[in-house]
């Protein structure tokens, strides 16, 4: 049900005006461009398509949903629904007690404050299984994590914290990729000697008084990092997308956006005043055909030709653990002379032989992608946004981002942690620990993946995406998984609609460099537990691991049953 | 037979047609009229159908050129080059490498280099590390926010609060999760650029009423509730909403509070007060501008601030009852999707809270040093003053402008750099000059804090006097 649209989880935003979008995309959609016809077959397909653009095995599932499995599922919502309204008519006669807060007596007579429906979810299918969402944790976010107990005596309407810690809860949740997140080492050396130093704020902006010596640190060493000629950093993940957008394309300009970009690609894109198109996800006909499109006859009305084209994608997509088919776009981007927006919140750190995010996974060269965006939130523990490539773009920023002029810039110790993490993944600490990270990072992610296939699971995504979705359908699921794994000492994230498509309810993973093999396998071996438990192994293929062959380059043969 | 039958019929369609009303005849005159009309004439233009083949489509593809991403910025662009601040930007500052006294960071109460919120945030950095590594739904809720929630609903006295990640994202944000299409914002002219941003958002329908003008804003909610009376059921379902800032961050003056919670309850529109100025400066307690006028702060549907200015510390925060606050927590954008504040961060605010409540008196202080300068600086030949003498941030805007806003900045630029020469840091406000709705004259923005010193303030009084002389005479 309804997810926490938590984080950048919720990748099913509003569409935006004028879309050409999909409504029923959904069923059958061509995830995989290059292997339409499988697809429709409802085959796992191995991709290859353009072949000759990639360099590596670009091997993305998504196996079909199970006609009955379906069927069930909607069922699920239907007889949800039939409950809620059967609730709300109890509520409305007083038969039930009201728990959620009314508004004040003196405005009754006000415009009420919410739409009707708007709260049917939340009141009647979000609250029951609400205890899956907002867990307080109380220490470090790393591969173990304390949670505060809670209890509702109420069915959720309220919680009450009951002093008690569940120590150890192995943490599947935390966008932890590559471990920084950690209360000791250099890192959290590094942040204490500048927070004794500098304070925590800054109490300006960056075109004011709040452009320090370490902001300018920064920038340099994440332009190095990228690859790109300069870049900027930014108070928060969010607001670098919602607030540079608009400062780089406006009235006649044209955003082709991934149906499954991060809300807050939608909301910059949104304010940006732009046009706004959406390709199917991760489909690269569909991207071509509004290209094409676009130059071709131009701004609908006015038929002036679109002043320029914007492609908005994400390196992996957070919610179906997919990566970009980035060689395409860029080879698409270059045909047709658009320019490629790429957010690399979850990539960057995640991917690449050298951690460099999506780029480096392809072996591409940054300088193809004009706006190299990122958050320093995940991979490198931290908080923050940048964006990086040539110098014109970043001169123009400085001047002209929403962020510089108006909002408070990067705390000096969240700075520092980001310094030393990056330095860390590049090596200029003197140590190899960041190369063994990124190395953890990606065999954790393979073993993982594979093990969940083994078992049966349907497993959305890439095989080399360290956010791994695992399917559960339906409603009652949600709150089943979530609750089973925590007591078997698991912290895991599930997501439902809106977060997702109304049948496709999941639970996510995300693997950290931190886990350790011996973590992995008891997490495993409870997944698998509660997989039978709550009969979850939906998949219908058999999967034949090939185990002669190098580790990373593993592919499986699957058969029918 | 058949003629017979024939004919029959015929003297019979003969006989209606006599006995029939002429009206109905004329109707049907011209009925017959209107179908041959429709026959004959053409129903479509004959446009020549001509899809483009697909070398045309090509040859358009190759021809079109787009605009390069972003237009070359000059390098004398004013905004381009950066003061660089090294070391804390706290009361003495080094700007440029020039030791100053800062006039320019909104640290108003000093914390920024407070040694209990430093070992706080210390304390916080050794548990939980840097960064949450994820969104409050997804293991991103620590204790310690939690604690500041609480802590600031005890603060404000309301119900509930909720915090965010960042400044400017809190009102922003806060705004769209209420008002949406169709429903009406009136919002005064002067009001922030992230206020500006949130009605975009919004997809609402705005209201610019004057500064501060009552009057104007009655006028408009007049008109308003005429063309609801128009239309009852739409207006029924027509949200609407007063937004407005505590203390204005581009004028310095404070809203007139009191009038408009009358203008509330007469005409049903609900507050949203921003206080990002306010919060921890006016009111006995610091608690902002509803403590300033002695209001109920239940009469105000919602207040949000950010914790960037007296507190010090990164992010913001919305406060009210929980029937209006707990609605973010699944429609608010920028706390639904963005990662939490980090607990350090969270861990200094609270601290900042700890020290608000134990010293009430510093904001009497703080008002004292407000007024001081303020005094200091009236009649200076060429600056006026903009802004009331109990804001800790004002303006100084030249009295007579070249008539270029370009000649203005370089002047007032000047003088900022003549300050700074001499040991006084200050900076002018800055804004996007195309995409702001009304944008200020450009200005020298002066932040007085409790720790600059009566002798450090009449010196900054009399530096910017020897400035202004200087450069405008």
């Amino acid at each position: 049900m309804r997810p926490e649209p938590g984080g950048c989880c919720c990748r099913r935003p509003l569409r935006a005006n004028g879309c050409v979008a999909n409504g029923e995309v959904r069923n059958g959609y061509v995830r995989s461009s290059a292997a339409a016809a499988a697809a429709a077959a409802g085959q796992i397909h191995h991709v290859t398509q353009n072949g000759g653009l990639y360099k590596r095995p670009f091997n993305e599932a998504f196996e079909e949903t199970p006609m009955l499995v379906a069927v069930l599922t909607y069922v699920g919502y239907g007889v949800l629904t039939l409950f809620g309204y059967l609730r709300d008519f109890l509520r409305h006669w007083r038969i039930e007690k009201c728990h959620h807060a009314t508004e004040r007596k003196e405005q009754q007579d006000f415009v009420s404050l919410y739409q009707d429906f708007e709260n049917f979810y939340t009141r009647n299918l979000y609250m029951r299984i609400r205890d899956n969402w907002n867990r307080p944790i109380c220490s470090v976010p790393g591969a173990r994590v304390d949670i505060m107990e809670r209890q509702s005596h109420d069915y959720n309407w309220s919680f009450k914290y009951t002093g008690n810690i569940i120590k150890g809860v192995i943490n599947m949740g935390s966008y932890n990729y590559l471990g920084f997140a950690r209360n000791t080492g250099s890192c959290q050396e590094a942040a204490a000697k500048v927070l004794e130093e500098y304070g925590v704020g800054v109490c300006s902006t960056r075109q004011e008084i709040g452009n320090l010596d370490k902001h300018e640190e920064l920038e340099k060493l994440v332009a190095s990092f990228l690859g790109v000629e300069a870049a900027m950093a930014y108070g928060m993940g969010f607001a670098t997308n919602s607030m540079n957008i608009p400062a780089l394309v406006g009235k006649g300009c044209l955003i082709l956006s991934d149906e499954l970009n991060h809300a807050s690609l939608v909301l910059g894109a949104r304010l940006s005043g732009a046009t706004i198109r959406i390709f199917k996800h991760n489909n690269m006909q569909s991207l071509e055909k509004l290209l094409k499109d676009a130059i071709v006859y131009g701004q609908p009305r006015t038929r002036r030709p679109w002043k320029k084209i914007l492609i908005l994608v994400e390196g992996i997509y957070s919610m179906e653990g997919s990566i970009v088919r980035l060689p395409e776009v860029i080879a698409l981007k270059k045909k047709y002379k658009a320019y490629l927006y790429l957010d690399e919140a979850h990539s960057i750190g995640a991917l690449g032989p050298t951690g460099r995010g999506v780029v480096d996974y392809f072996g591409l060269d940054p300088q193809d992608v004009d706006v190299m965006m990122g958050t320093f939130t995940k991979s490198f523990g931290a908080s923050g946004g940048y964006i990086g490539g040539k110098k014109e773009l970043i001169d123009y920023l400085r001047t002209h981002s929403h962020s510089a002029v108006y909002a408070t810039s990067l705390s000096p110790p969240v700075v520092e942690q980001i310094v030393t993490s990056m330095k860390c993944i590049m090596g200029q600490d003197g140590t190899t620990l960041g190369k063994e990270c990124i190395q953890q990072l990606a065999e954790n992610t393979r073993y993982f993946r594979r093990r969940l296939k083994e078992m049966g699971f349907i497993i959305y995504g890439n095989e080399d995406s360290p956010v791994v979705p695992l399917m559960l359908y339906m409603p009652a699921k949600i709150g089943a998984f979530g609750r089973e794994m925590l007591k078997r000492n698991i912290g895991v994230v599930v997501v439902g609609f809106p977060a997702t498509p109304i049948i496709e309810s999941r639970a996510r993973f995300c693997l950290s460099a931190a886990h350790t093999k011996e973590i992995l396998d008891t997490a495993l071996k409870e997944i698998d537990e509660v997989g039978d438990l709550l009969q979850l192994k939906y998949s219908r293929h058999r999967l034949v691991p090939l185990l002669d062959r190098p580790f990373d380059e593993t592919t499986y043969e699957e058969t029918e049953d | 037979m058949a003629t017979a039958a024939e004919q029959w019929v015929l003297v019979e369609m003969v006989q209606a047609l006599y006995e029939a009303p002429a009206y109905h005849l004329i109707l049907e005159g011209i009925l017959i009229l209107w179908i041959i009309r429709l026959l004959f004439s053409k129903t479509y233009k004959l446009q020549e159908r001509s899809d483009l083949t697909l070398k045309e489509k090509e040859e358009l593809i190759e021809e079109w050129q787009p605009e390069p991403l972003v237009p070359p910025v000059s390098k004398d662009h004013p905004a381009l080059n950066y003061n660089v601040v090294s070391g804390p930007p706290s009361h003495n500052i080094v700007v440029n490498g020039k030791k100053c006294v800062n006039f320019a960071s909104f640290n108003f109460l000093g914390l920024l280099d407070n040694a209990r919120v430093k070992a706080a945030a210390l304390a916080s950095l050794k548990k939980y590390g840097v960064g949450t590594c994820g969104p409050r739904g997804f293991y991103g809720t620590f204790d310690v926010h939690l604690d500041l929630e609480d802590r600031l609903a005890k603060f404000m006295k309301t119900e509930e609060a909720i915090i965010y990640s960042y400044g400017f994202a809190t009102i922003a944000s806060a705004i769209p999760a209420y008002s949406k299409r169709g429903d009406i914002v009136f919002v005064d002219r002067a009001a922030c650029f992230a206020i500006q941003k949130g009605l975009q958002a919004s997809r609402s329908d705005i209201k610019w009423f004057r500064h501060n003008d009552v009057a104007d804003l009655e006028r408009l909610l007049r008109e308003q509730e005429a063309e609801d009376l128009k239309n009852p059921r739409k207006a029924r379902v027509t949200r609407r909403f007063i937004v407005v800032e505590g203390l204005y961050m581009n004028t310095g003056t404070v809203c007139p509070l009191p009038e408009l919670v009358k203008l509330k309850y007469k005409y049903k529109a609900r507050i949203f007060l921003e206080e990002s100025l306010s919060f921890g400066v006016l009111g006995e307690h610091g608690r902002g501008v509803t403590e300033h006028f002695g209001i109920s702060i239940d009469d105000i549907d919602l207040i949000s601030a950010n914790m960037e200015n007296s507190l010090a510390s990164v992010g913001g925060f919305c406060c009210g009852r929980s029937f209006v606050i707990d609605h973010q927590r699944l429609s608010g954008q920028g706390y639904c999707f963005s990662a939490s504040l980090p607990p350090l961060l969270a861990a200094a605010a609270i601290e900042a809270l700890n020290i608000m409540e134990e010293n009430p008196g510093i904001f009497l202080v703080l008002k004292e040093k407000c007024e001081r300068i303020h005094k200091a600086l009236q009649g200076i030949s060429g600056l006026k003053v903009v802004g009331e003498p109990l804001s800790p941030a004002f303006h100084l805007q030249l009295t007579d402008s070249t008539g270029s806003r370009e000649e203005d900045v370089k002047l007032l630029q000047e003088i900022v750099n003549h300050c700074m020469n001499r040991g006084i840091a200050l900076t002018q406000a800055r804004y996007l000059e195309k995409e702001e709705k009304c944008l200020p004259p450009p200005s020298i923005r002066v932040v007085v804090t409790v720790e600059q010193t009566d002798e450090e303030l009449e010196r900054a009084a009399r530096t910017l006097k020897e400035a202004a002389r200087a450069v405008l005479l």
